[in-house]
């Protein structure tokens, strides 16, 4: 059965528009309409490869609602019997998913002052979700963290004596996991949908998340590599001190800048790993594409951040 | 010698490359044109940028030798610990090195012109 063939047999509406937007190697994100309804669907042909099951997805979506926390709306969870494999159906939201845009567009302009402040408030409630009923997720800690990208870098080979001095030095510092909370895992501008007259409309690509330190999140929106160019810190349009006072507010633990700090600096060390594997993949022949090869030389903008934050902490 | 990718990855890469008229190739197309612009800046800076590390690790490890391997032993005693960000002339190394490779790679990268304020 084709999917617009299972999609017509859940009975959401006549299905039209039907348009697949991204292909992971393991995950598919499909546009379409039912009816007048705009909705998306996510689905798994085969097995969950990376991240959490795409039932998961739709759970923590759903708790995720629940708590105040702007994600779409789940419609469908589908059943295997239903021919689309592991798969969901959620609204499809309006609003804008380009960094760069949310950084620099005059029509963003409004929204832009509060969207640190209200990237706290979603973080709160992430957080602050009771972890008893939800699916089951891994724990890490940042030592976890850390012994795993050291061995995804020690497996490409490469000689970075600025990643060689982070791992130690971040593995020092490395802090206690006392009371572990439902982390998002990839909150950062991109994976934000943002409108022009309402600010923040959904937090986005739940895949990645896990229980795990709060500061964890905080400090990844602040990765210098997501502001898309823009001078403030918070996913280039917001400051550390917003995103902190609007995460207090809403109900949010004690997290201080330092531990935002730490966890941004592990942030950009895992950025820094991930493009010398995305490099690797290019290097390897499986996937020989120029973008792959020049992501390699992003590298060094993860080092140079890593560096400044080092530099200040020694 | 820069790596992950070399230069003559990147060409090869970009060489590989046939734009045709999808949009995805619109896209490919200035990844192509940033990667020859890379080749270029490291055919013109990192002789003088490679000359550069090589004299401050002959500082800090107390010996000379080419890059390779003056390199490799940087890492090595990072790695064990024999050196850290506490000994004297390494983090001025890592910066410089940082410094010199994003010239390289990415010279209108943000974290270069707040590299200074941000700390």
């Amino acid at each position: 059965m084709g999917i617009e063939a299972a999609l017509a047999a859940l009975n959401l509406g006549p299905i039209t528009a039907l348009e697949r937007l991204s292909g992971g190697a393991s995950k598919e994100t499909w546009s379409f309409r039912a009816g007048d309804r705009p909705l998306i669907l996510r689905r798994s042909p085969g097995p969950t490869v990376d991240g959490v099951p795409l039932p998961t997805e739709a759970a923590l979506l759903q708790a995720a609602g629940k708590a105040g926390v702007p994600v779409p709306e789940v419609v469908h969870v589908c059943a295997p019997a239903e021919g689309l494999g592991e798969a969901f159906v959620m609204a499809r939201v309006e609003g804008e998913t380009l960094g760069r845009r949310i950084v620099r567009d005059d029509a963003f302009a409004n929204v832009r002052t509060s969207l640190a402040a209200r990237c706290g408030e979603a973080m709160a409630r992430i957080h602050g979700i009771s972890i008893e009923g939800l699916p089951p997720l891994d724990t890490t800690n940042a030592a976890a963290v850390l012994t795993r990208y050291e061995a995804l870098y020690r497996k490409t080979g490469a000689r970075r004596p600025i990643l060689e001095a982070a791992f130690p030095w971040l593995r020092n510092r490395a802090p206690a996991l006392p009371r572990p909370v439902l982390v998002h895992g990839d909150f950062r501008n991109g994976n934000l949908i943002v409108h022009p007259d309402t600010g923040l409309a959904a937090v986005l690509d739940w895949e990645l998340a896990h229980l795990g330190d709060p500061a964890e999140d905080l400090g990844w929106i602040c990765v210098n590599s997501w502001r898309f160019g823009g001078d403030q810190p918070v996913g280039g349009f917001g400051a550390y001190e917003d995103l902190l006072a609007a995460y207090a507010d809403a109900g949010g633990g004690p997290v201080t800048l330092d531990a935002l700090l730490y966890w941004q600096a592990v942030g950009s060390l895992k950025w820094a790993v991930m493009c010398l594997m995305i490099y690797g993949v290019y290097a390897s022949g499986i996937d020989a594409t120029v973008e792959r090869a020049a992501i390699g030389r992003r590298t060094s903008e993860a080092e140079l951040d890593l560096v400044a934050l080092m530099e200040a902490r020694v | 010698m820069i790596t992950h990718p070399t230069a003559a990855e990147l060409l090869d890469a970009v060489e590989a490359f046939t734009p045709g008229a999808a949009a995805r190739d619109a896209f490919l197309a200035r990844v192509a044109e940033n990667a020859r612009a890379i080749v270029e800046r490291e055919r013109e800076q990192g002789p003088t940028a490679e000359a550069a590390a090589v004299q401050r690790l002959t500082a800090l490890l107390g010996h000379g030798g080419d890059f390779e391997a003056l390199n490799a032993e940087l890492c090595e005693k990072l790695a064990l610990g024999d050196l850290t960000l506490s000994t004297p002339g390494l983090l001025d190394h890592l910066r410089n090195t940082a410094i010199a490779q994003v010239l390289i790679d990415q010279p209108n990268y943000s974290g270069l012109t707040a590299f200074a304020k941000e700390v």
